[in-house]
């Protein structure tokens, strides 16, 4: 099932946020939304996701298949999040219920949407757990999110998002609030489960080196305008509009790779032990 | 073959940390966590220092202590030859404070949200009891950071995150410290604008002569701005060493899981690494 935004338009408070914006995730595709913060990526997401406050004015068509979202009353459009769209937030901290037990939280959809008995959805918690590569699932679901680190409780929100095998995974900065280790982690996780089973990915990034790893298509916003559409190769290796170039320094400026020029040594470096 | 450099400005021997962690069941024994492991460190007057290291790995627990705002379980910390007893009272700590300013990985936590920039930018200086006129010093300090000098009459609300971190820098080193400890400073920040601030610290640290100690569990933060690096893992240091060879020939199995960890981009298309001169200075 593919996903299309045809020119988008968000005001807020009589300011257009979001001006004309249209792109496509292709089924199985996996397309990521890159720009400054400001630039409209997350509010593009959450009107995918119907999940804008009421001050907004959403403008645009914004398909499912066939069907535009926007036309959709509250009951059908909460039937299609998170059975045939999955949402991962940046913050899994605030993204779970600290009173719930993990297990419980990673199928909720899966028993609102599909009814499943609370012992078989209890099972497919441990599956999922085990999917997700956290350490002992079957204790682990017991727990609650305080006594799970940072990067397993993002596992943990990925697991909620995939319970229902949704087709389209809708993803903005999950790994922002992670370590560089435990980013990698989830990222290779993420593009393998998407991947694997053929599901489309929306990841929503302020970061090019980030959504190398991910995506194969880039489309990239700026002031609520997308500026460049373009495979992720492109955008890393020919870059055609200003904005592009100007991420691609920032990354540059901010990640390490073999050409990096460190700092040049003070004398007195040299002989030190 | 400067005698300057003999003696380091921070020197720390054997430093401990233990926590006692919540008991797991009513009249259970504490578990105890070692969050810093007998952990030797020199830091050289007007060097900078990258740690790096996964969160737990002690690297925060290692600066407070440096920063006397939490106390060793054992060890001792010394300070451009002084020891430091972060038990003592704030007055007896003044000396250290003088010579010492923090930036912290919050800016939307670390600033007093009802006091203006002004008097937040200002406070060490009122509080240190220094000398000279305050309110043109931080004027001066927050043009040095990229801010104008109205910005001293507004409040931290009416600033991005961006904007936010130089207000943070500025009060850290209004006071002339020589000595500035920065925990994550960048990891709140967006790309864009963590590279503007990392050209600000590079700059800041040449143009006042500080010693710069980075906490960043972001290898390519620490890459453009500190010439060592320290790793830890697990309460320890487990290798230190210039930040070049450090990057092109890592020893230890940690380090490397952290180098193949960083999301790698392609060379630039003409082939050196861009100067980071014409990025813009706006937040």
């Amino acid at each position: 099932m593919s996903l299309s935004v045809q020119d988008l338009t968000i005001d807020i408070g009589g300011r257009r946020v979001v001006d004309g914006v249209s792109f496509t995730v292709p089924d199985g595709a996996r397309v990521g939304l890159i720009g400054e913060s400001g630039s409209g990526k997350s509010l593009t997401a959450l009107a995918i996701l119907g999940l804008l406050p009421d001050a907004a004015t959403v403008g645009g068509r914004i398909l499912w298949d066939d069907r535009d979202l926007r036309d959709l009353d509250d009951r059908t459009l909460a039937r299609i999040r998170g059975r045939e769209i999955g949402m991962v937030f940046q913050e899994p901290q605030t993204a779970l219920n600290p009173v719930r037990r993990v297990g419980r939280q990673m199928t909720e959809s899966l028993r609102i949407h599909t009814g499943r008995s609370r012992a078989d959805a209890a099972s497919r918690a441990i599956e999922l757990a085990e999917r997700m590569a956290l350490p002992d699932p079957a204790r682990i679901v017991r727990r609650y999110p305080h006594q799970l680190s940072g990067g397993q409780r993002q596992r943990v929100a990925l697991a909620a998002a995939l319970a229902c095998a949704p087709r389209l995974i809708i993803a903005d900065e999950p790994t922002t609030a992670l370590d560089v280790t435990v980013q990698a982690g989830i990222l290779t996780l993420l593009r393998d489960l998407v991947e694997d089973e053929g599901r489309g990915l929306l990841f929503i990034t302020h970061d090019l080196a980030v959504l190398s790893l991910v995506a194969t298509r880039g489309v990239v916003l700026h002031r609520g305008r997308v500026v460049e559409d373009a495979p992720v190769q492109a955008l890393l290796t020919a870059p055609a509009s200003e904005i592009t170039r100007g991420l691609l320094r920032d990354a540059r400026a901010t990640s390490w790779s073999p050409q990096t020029q460190t700092p040049s040594e003070t004398p007195q470096g040299e002989e030190r032990r | 073959m400067t005698p300057v450099s003999a003696s380091p400005l921070v020197r720390a021997r054997a430093l401990t940390r233990t926590y006692a962690g919540a008991r797991e069941r009513p009249f259970g024994p504490r578990p105890v966590t070692t969050a810093l492991h007998d952990v030797d460190l020199d830091i050289r007057a007007e060097s900078s220092l990258g740690i790096i290291g996964e969160s737990g790995s002690g690297k925060s627990t290692l600066v407070r202590l440096l920063a006397a705002l939490d106390a060793p379980t054992s060890g001792t910390v010394e300070v451009d030859g002084r020891p430091v007893d972060a038990a003592g009272s704030a007055r007896s700590l003044h000396w250290l404070r003088s010579l010492t300013g923090i930036v912290f990985q919050d800016p939307y936590a670390s600033l007093d949200p009802r006091m203006s920039v002004g008097r937040i930018v200002g406070e060490p200086l009122w509080a240190l009891g220094a000398p000279g006129d305050h309110r043109a010093r931080v004027e001066e300090v927050l043009l040095r950071v990229g801010l104008d000098a109205e910005a001293a009459e507004r409040f931290p609300h009416e600033f991005s995150g961006g904007q936010r971190q130089r207000i943070a820098l500025a009060r850290a080193i209004v006071h002339r410290p020589r000595l500035l400890l920065a925990d994550e400073p960048l990891s709140a920040l967006d790309v864009s604008v963590r590279a503007r601030i990392i050209d600000l610290l590079a700059r800041l640290r040449t143009e006042e002569d500080l010693t710069l100690v980075l906490v960043s569990h972001d290898i390519g933060v620490v890459a453009h701005v500190c010439d060592e690096i320290a790793v830890m893992k697990d309460g320890r240091i487990v290798e230190r060493g210039r930040t070049a060879d450090v990057l092109a020939r890592p020893r230890h199995p940690y380090t490397r899981e952290l180098l193949a960890a960083a999301p790698v981009l392609p060379p630039a298309p003409d082939g050196a690494a861009r100067d980071r001169e014409d990025v813009g200075r706006r937040d």
